[in-house]
């Protein structure tokens, strides 16, 4: 780094983490969250065209098999952890009233964190053979 | 938003359109599109968790025209958001940046995202997606 950076010891480097306290968090996590999504969604894309003209039971129990299982659930929480913090931004950058940016923030986690242990839930039953 | 008449710095309608602004527009465009699509993905789970008549249901509406509709514009939506991030991940890693690069990843992203839709599509209507 350049001349002022020398001048601060580590430590204070470490505990600063900038105005927000939380440093670059949001963008490791939407990068780790964007790597894993690539390798899930390929991942899911092939499991749908291989399920192209599958019946109700096949359907069923592909997703019942606990490979599918886990890598499904590893797909929705990286799905909608990715989605709430790219939509984060796009909310930041142009919704510029303070309360309802707040609001419409709140609403865009409350429905990610849902929609996900929604899907969640599914995969679940589904895995645990619970009949409909 | 301010209240007054204050002149606004230059945003989007005074530049000419190129590239560099489409691919960055395109992909917030098909973040948000995807991430309402993910509901759907969530709903198609619950169906198929909760029985043969709901998830009958699902895979009519996906086969009937208007849903090999979207879920065509669907696939190119992913397609394109898979490929540059990808772009954003290179980008990140700091290679990619000369304009020249730039301009000509960005387009690299643009047809291969129309490539790889044709491609899966290519292997669905082998499975026999339209029969």
């Amino acid at each position: 780094m350049s001349t002022p950076n020398r001048l601060r010891s580590p430590l204070k480097r470490a505990i600063g983490l900038g105005s927000a306290k939380y440093g670059t968090q949001h963008f490791v996590v939407q990068r780790i969250s964007a790597v894993a999504l690539f390798f899930l969604v390929i991942y899911v894309v092939g499991l749908l065209v291989s399920l192209v003209g599958a019946d109700y039971a096949t359907a069923r129990a592909t997703v019942a098999h606990p490979c599918h299982a886990v890598l499904l659930c590893a797909f929705l929480v990286a799905m909608f952890w990715h989605a709430q913090l790219g939509l984060q931004v796009v909310i930041e950058d142009y919704v510029h009233a303070p309360g309802l940016a707040l609001v419409v923030q709140m609403l865009v986690r409350f429905a990610c964190v849902l929609a996900a242990l929604a899907g969640l839930f599914a995969i679940v039953r589904i895995a645990a053979g619970a009949s409909a | 938003m301010p209240h007054t008449a204050r002149p606004l710095s230059p945003h989007l309608q005074v530049y000419r359109w190129q590239i560099q602004m489409v691919t960055s527009i395109v992909h917030r465009a098909t973040g948000i599109a995807l991430a309402v699509g993910s509901l759907l993905v969530v709903g198609a789970l619950l169906a198929l968790a909760s029985g043969p008549e709901s998830w009958a249901c699902v895979t009519r509406h996906a086969g009937a025209w208007y849903g090999l509709v979207f879920l065509f514009g669907w696939t190119w939506a992913l397609a394109y958001h898979l490929l540059n991030g990808v772009r954003h991940l290179v980008q990140d890693a700091g290679f990619g940046y000369a304009i020249s690069q730039f301009v000509r990843n960005g387009w690299l992203v643009v047809f291969g995202s129309f490539i790889l839709t044709a491609a899966t599509w290519g292997v669905l209507a082998a499975r026999g997606v339209f029969a």
